[in-house]
């Protein structure tokens, strides 16, 4: 230890080299180069970007909207509410008061929450009641909300257990739906990443082709 | 957890490890001086605003601008928020944000801390969210490189009065590094469906008959600088969760990616400018180890049944990911949320794909710490490097004692000035965080805005103070934070954890420039090699663990013990 050496050298100083100017010239320089610079990175880039966007991919560019008999039905990236039987239903949703596309958010319950157990619970009972044939317990995604509310997707093992429910509801033979469920997965991006999914909006649109709901069911 | 899990996260790391390297060369001759290319835009910048860009500061003078243009970009922000009512692009008529909302905010993105106390969809205009919010995204971030580069030319320099131009810097940081890659990557997360336009929200009628209103907006533009700046403040409120703001797995792995790109990339510009190349991939193997380190735990922790849930299929298979699905997006699963947490809180990013308020409570442990140790893994670009060269400077000050030598880093002696500042940046940290806490925990105004209650309610309070402290800005959002309690501490918080952080850093890099260098002797610590880097972990763990330790233990340990035990809070 004796050869270390503790002598503070503080910069006491008051050297000053050209570059450190007077307050209030750094004041205006900072007030000119917010000024010039909002302009440029705060107007002008991004409306470069929607230009050149909509360019070239206007329909991504404006949020993949579905247009059917000239109405928007809703955004293929975006779940939406479907109830009864004759539809496949989106996860639970957090979002507002359920699917609001203008307030997405979780339930931001935690793991040790009664509120989320007896939510879940509740949620479970309600599968068992809209589908008396259930079988078995129900896929975890069905029964927890998503992170944005707006989770357009379901797992596949989430649709393939809609798959009698909805079969039943539309007088069709359950190997037809599950060939049209298999048919919208979406498996891993570029073999690799994220999870296998099930689009509920563009799978229920099919399904309404297939074979229209029948009053009584919708 | 599945073989494809792993595979994915030693893709991204491979992908990683590749990109950095030619980044960082890059930047090092972007901070020399080296390239011009971008000069017709760079010069009438510095000519209008009266720069002169050939003259360097002290690191005061260099202080003294940094301080002075937050303070400006502020205040313009915050001139913004509440008059964008009478502003251009705001389709739904938004009204003026509220002072206190506003002053809240405009600190908040400053500091790159992107916390965020509304729901931007119903608050924010579309000129606030471009000219305000995102353009914070570029200069927050562009401020940090400028301040690490500041730090890093402190430790090369010999007997230098100067540590560079403040404005040059950051100029260039926004011009040559960040402006080049949002240009590309804004169109190609377009491509993936996020969606960037200016009109009113559309009103669709949905399949059975309602109808639902779907938020617009400039996203794209915005969700790139966010992430490749680690600012993390969403365009809605769910942040990367929301499809419009992250559609696909790809544009998911693009953005963690980007999170981490910069602050990977200036360990080798440190190790390139102080020429010492071992060095900085010396603090890069620190970074990654911690790295797996966090994301193994968290992966494991999520992927778990909970034992308290019944009559539900938790199983992991082929068909779905299984789980803690609560607070994740199917197309992520738990190994793509788990590994965002992870990286959006190793930086100072703050962005979510999940909301971490979910996860189990060892899963939330992850990024809880992560952001306790500082966001130095990778860390916030600029912040996370100055942050992790603070623990450096601990390091070798430790094996200074060890070996009874007066510790030298990199050719600079060590000494009492320098340890001064490093400790002042290490205790004030955990001070406010562990202080305004207990306070927190103490009295109803801190108690009332709990969403979760028994220990997830401690984690909760623990979690706030530790992200604004150090700029993150994630949050276990069960929290309201919209109170005056909480509205004025948290501010508080974000303000000091920013510039009382990098005060006593460029004072450090003030006083490092002005040393003599001394050539290496047999007693010299070397810091670059693999003993280097065990030193700096176990700094950074003990460091770190005896301060919040006993926090955590009544946080999300005890939650993880009572949850076995089935216990349930209401």
């Amino acid at each position: 230890m004796a050869t270390m050496t503790y002598r503070d050298e503080e910069l006491r100083s008051t050297t000053r080299v050209p570059g450190d100017s007077s307050l209030r010239s750094v004041f205006l320089v900072a007030a000119r180069y917010t000024l010039i610079t909002t302009v440029l990175l705060g107007i002008i880039y991004p409306l470069v970007i929607t230009g050149l966007a909509h360019l070239v991919m206007p329909q991504k560019a404006d949020g993949s909207l579905i247009v059917r008999n000239g109405q928007v039905v809703g955004s293929a990236l975006l779940a939406q509410n479907f109830t009864g039987p004759a539809y496949f239903h989106p996860r639970p949703s957090a979002a507002g008061n359920g699917y609001d596309a203008t307030s997405s958010g979780g339930s931001n319950l935690g793991p040790t929450s009664q509120a989320l157990v007896s939510r879940i619970d509740a949620s479970v009972a309600d599968w068992h009641k809209i589908d008396p044939g259930a079988r078995g317990p129900v896929p975890i995604g069905l029964v927890t909300t998503s992170a944005s509310g707006l989770d357009p997707d379901i797992s596949p093992e989430g649709a393939y257990y809609q798959v009698p429910m909805v079969a039943a509801a539309r007088h069709l033979p359950k190997a037809t739906v599950r060939a049209l469920v298999k048919e919208h997965i979406q498996g891993r991006q570029l073999g690799l990443l994220g999870e296998p999914r099930v689009n509920v909006l563009e799978l229920n649109l099919a399904l309404d082709a297939l074979a229209p709901p029948t009053a009584a069911a919708k | 957890m599945t073989a494809n899990g792993w595979f994915q996260f030693g893709f991204f790391f491979l992908v990683l490890l590749v990109c950095i390297r030619p980044l960082g060369i890059y930047m090092a001759g972007v901070f020399n001086g080296k390239y011009g290319f971008l000069g017709w835009l760079e010069k009438p910048i510095y000519r209008v605003s009266g720069i002169h860009e050939d003259q360097e500061m002290t690191w005061r003078g260099y202080t003294v601008a940094m301080l002075l243009f937050s303070f400006v970009s502020l205040l313009v922000t915050y001139v913004i928020e509440r008059a964008q009512h009478i502003l251009p692009w705001n389709p739904q008529h938004l009204p003026g944000v509220e002072p206190f909302l506003a002053w809240n905010t405009a600190a908040s993105f400053t500091t790159n801390t992107n916390w965020q106390n509304y729901t931007p969809e119903t608050t924010m205009s579309y000129f606030t969210q471009m000219a305000g919010l995102a353009y914070h995204n570029f200069f927050s971030a562009a401020v940090g490189i400028a301040c690490a580069i500041a730090l890093i030319r402190g430790i090369a320099r010999r007997e230098s009065k100067t540590i560079g131009n403040f404005w040059v810097d950051t100029t260039r940081a926004c011009l040559y590094v960040l402006l080049p890659v949002c240009l590309v990557g804004a169109l190609f997360l377009v491509s993936q469906g996020c969606i960037q336009n200016l009109h009113p929200y559309t009103v669709a009628h949905t399949v059975q008959g309602q109808t639902q209103t779907i938020a617009q907006g400039p996203v794209a533009s915005q969700e790139i600088i966010k992430e490749l700046g680690t600012n993390g403040g969403g365009f809605t409120n769910a942040n990367s969760a929301h499809p419009f703001e992250n559609p696909t797995p790809l544009s998911n792995f693009t953005e963690m990616f980007l999170i981490f790109l910069i602050g990977g990339a200036l360990t080798v510009t440190l190790g390139r400018m102080t020429g010492s190349p071992g060095h900085g991939w010396a603090v890069f193997a620190c970074m990654a180890i911690l790295f797996a380190a966090g994301f193994t735990t968290a992966y494991w922790a999520e992927a778990q049944a909970s034992p308290v849930l019944h009559g539900v299929n938790q199983h992991t298979s082929a068909l779905q990911s299984g789980g803690n699905m609560e607070g994740k997006e199917t197309r992520f699963g738990v190994m793509n949320s788990a590994l965002f947490a992870t990286v959006t809180t190793d930086t100072s990013c703050g962005a979510v794909n999940s909301m971490h308020d979910s996860f189990m409570p060892l899963g939330g442990m992850v990024p809880l710490m992560n952001i306790m140790l500082g966001c130095i893994i990778f860390g916030g670009v600029g912040s996370g490097l100055y942050g992790i060269l603070i623990y450096v400077v601990l390091s070798v000050f430790i094996a200074g004692l060890m070996v009874g030598r007066t510790p030298e880093y990199l050719g600079k002696k060590i000494e009492s000035y320098d340890v001064k500042m490093t400790m002042l940046f290490v205790l004030i940290f955990p001070l406010v965080i562990l202080v305004l806490s207990a306070i927190s925990s103490l009295y109803p105004m801190g108690l009332s805005s709990l969403a979760n209650h028994g220990p997830h309610g401690l984690s909760e309070i623990l979690y706030a103070f530790a992200s604004t402290a150090a700029n993150n800005g994630s949050a276990f959002a069960g929290l309201n934070g919209n109170t005056h309690w909480y509205n004025s501490a948290l501010g508080f918080n974000m303000l000091g954890g920013r510039f009382l952080m990098i005060i006593p850093m460029l004072a450090l890099a003030g006083n490092l420039a002005r040393k003599k260098s001394i050539p290496p002797s047999p007693g010299t610590f070397p810091v670059n090699t693999a003993l280097f880097t065990v030193l700096l972990t176990g700094v950074i763990l003990i460091v770190g663990a005896l301060t919040f330790f006993p926090a955590l233990s009544l946080g999300p340990i005890l939650e993880h013990l009572l949850l076995q035990h089935g216990v349930l809070f209401s």
